[in-house]
């Protein structure tokens, strides 16, 4: 985790006044200490992927690996029995769809709804923000049904439609709190100049688009590629899984050894790792916006 | 005329979005809700309502519902009137669940934010540790964490009670979340890892909310340190504690994944949603299913729609 300084920002020090006191030392042990348990099973995933299939075994379980090993990654990247990467390449061909359209959905939206208001659009916004909140399990029966009744294309591009359906909600929200900052002049101006909507969102609003475009992005494929829930009740042909399925397919198994476990679940959620480690602060704004205003 | 050609193409770009949520959301909570008063409890969807799904999540003492009820259930003896075991053990679960984990990760998020609030040397470092669980699936979690969880006796310990083991801690050893009376607390652990450091970030930005002229003030006063803390700041963290509420309460319901990834089907770790899905995959028991499902968006509808009704409204006043 030596990158996640990426998301340090530049911040005004005050002049410190005391030296280090005993508060002081207590303090960073306590920030330590809580660094060191959350890491805690990042070091566990690690040392056991290095395992050899051999040297996996209890009674050295928290030991770094006597002999460095990539034969856990190999089996769980590629191998025959537990290889993910058809699957992740599942979860590529939903997720890159899915967070595109529903980003820019997100972003249509969100611009109407604070700057090209029509009478009740905060209500529209309220009606659409509901869907955010829902336990989708709520709306899970009828869905798959629906899809069936339709004769939907199965698998994949269930899952794709879904993800842009419900995602609906929190890219509108995420642009729309981003949108409310662009100064009224601007948009002011472009309708003096009898611009229409549509040229306004395109010549104005949207070149000043980038960060909520990131922000948004960032966080629907984050949410999409850790998605169990919708895949596990949509997803019935095992070849369409996207990654997260197979993994809780894999892993759920104790026969499976566990250092190909271990090995797994990193392969898993490197894509989103690395997308936290070199945009982690896109990613936190995400979160905030989530929160409403918090 | 005027009005609406100004007003007129945004209602139209936004409507495709409207549609979908009115369908897929809305209405689709509406088949759900009909779905749940049916009958459909077999393979074979009927067109008869139903209440017997419900009757058995609820305490069936009496009357005709319940009676109807559980001449459905049993087939041919109203008398055995009693509610799902199942469900009571899945509601224990949920609360113990809850409990552990929304005050866990309040009380954890908010003390590293106090700790982080004033000039760390790297409180960024420290901040993107905190949060990167946020980035892993739980079902990745899940794995990682089942291990160091795992019950195993003897020399097949593995994870914490390997750890308590060579640490002399042997008092410490337990069965985690295959424990029949805490499980549910141990299995809130990983979620409060999961989340503290969202809940830090809230915190952090409430802190950094406080104009530091307010505590610059109380300071001038004589306050000290852990004063200004008592009686500026915190009372201005009121609306991020409720912001941090609604978030866990409404994940602490509806836990799933995190919840399959550990414990798989058992009964030991079933919560709500779980159930829901063993009863729509293993049972092909549909009414019921879309029963725990209803009250699940029921649970969630009265712990959010004030809230949003609430921030809506004061966006407006602003």
């Amino acid at each position: 985790m030596s990158t996640a300084s990426a998301t340090v920002e530049p911040r005004v020090r005050r002049p410190r006044r005391r030296r280090a006191t005993g508060a002081q030392v207590l303090k960073y042990a306590a920030l330590l200490f809580a660094a060191l348990v959350v890491l805690l099973p990042v070091y566990v995933l690690l040392v056991a992927s290095f395992k050899t299939g051999a040297e996996a075994e209890p009674s050295r379980a928290w030991a770094l690996p006597d002999v460095w090993s990539l034969d856990a990654w190999r089996q769980a990247w590629n191998g025959e029995q537990y290889g993910l990467l058809p699957f992740l390449e599942n979860s590529f061909k939903l997720v890159i769809p899915a967070t595109l359209i529903s980003t820019f959905l997100g972003s249509l939206n969100g611009f109407v709804l604070s700057r090209w208001r029509f009478p009740g659009a905060d209500l529209v916004f309220l009606f659409l923000l509901f869907g955010m909140f829902i336990p989708y399990q709520a709306v899970m029966i009828p869905l798959t049904q629906i899809f069936i009744d339709v004769d939907f294309p199965e698998g994949i591009p269930r899952l794709v439609f879904a993800h842009i359906v419900y995602g609906i909600p929190i890219t509108t929200l995420i642009f729309r709190s981003y949108y409310a900052t662009i100064p009224e002049d601007l948009i002011e101006a472009a309708r003096m100049d009898r611009a229409g909507m549509l040229r306004t969102y395109w010549s104005v609003v949207l070149p000043v688009s980038a960060p909520a475009f990131v922000v948004t992005a960032i966080w629907q494929f984050t949410s999409i590629w850790n998605d169990f829930l919708f895949a596990v009740f949509i997803v019935d042909d095992p070849e369409q899984w996207p990654v997260t399925v197979a993994l809780n397919n894999t892993t759920g198994s104790f026969v499976t050894p566990y250092n190909v476990q271990m090995a797994a679940a990193l392969i898993a959620s490197l894509p989103t790792l690395v997308v936290y480690i070199l945009l982690g602060r896109y990613f936190m704004r995400g979160l905030m916006a989530g929160a409403l205003k918090g | 005329m005027t009005k609406i050609r100004r007003w007129g193409p945004g209602l139209l770009l936004v409507s495709p979005s409207i549609f979908l949520v009115a369908v897929f959301v809305y209405g689709l909570i509406g088949w759900n809700v009909k779905v749940s008063f049916s009958d459909w409890r077999q393979a074979q969807e009927t067109s008869g309502f139903d209440t017997s799904a419900y009757a058995e999540l609820f305490p069936a003492d009496t009357g005709e519902v319940g009676e109807f009820a559980g001449a459905v259930v049993t087939g041919d003896q109203p008398e055995s009137l009693s509610t799902d075991p199942a469900w009571i053990i899945d509601l224990h679960h949920a609360l113990l669940f809850t409990l552990v984990f929304v005050l866990g990760a309040l009380l954890m998020g908010a003390v590293l934010a106090f700790l982080l609030d004033k000039g760390v040397k790297g409180e960024g470092f420290f901040r993107a540790v905190y949060l990167f669980p946020m980035a892993v699936s739980f079902i990745a979690a899940g794995v990682v964490w089942r291990w160091l969880m795992n019950p195993a006796p003897g020399n097949r310990s593995t994870g914490f009670n390997l750890l308590f083991d060579k640490l002399g801690l042997d008092f410490l050893r337990n069965e985690w979340y295959l424990g029949t009376d805490w499980g549910a607390a141990a299995l809130a652990i990983p979620a409060v890892w999961a989340l503290s450091g969202y809940i830090m970030a809230l915190y952090l930005a409430g802190f950094r909310g406080v104009p530091e002229e307010l505590r610059e003030a109380a300071r001038m006063d004589g306050a000290s340190e852990w004063r200004v803390y008592r009686h500026v700041v915190f009372p201005h963290l009121r609306p991020v504690t409720l912001s941090a509420l609604i978030i866990l309460g409404h994940i602490s319901i509806k836990v799933f994944d995190l919840i399959v990834a550990i414990g798989g089907k058992q009964l030991i770790t079933q919560t709500p949603a779980v159930y829901m899905w063993i009863l729509i995959y293993d049972a092909r028991d549909y009414a019921k299913g879309a029963a725990i499902a209803t009250l699940l968006l029921v649970g969630i509808s009265v712990l959010v729609v004030p809230y949003l009704l609430y921030t809506v409204r004061s966006e407006r006043r602003v």
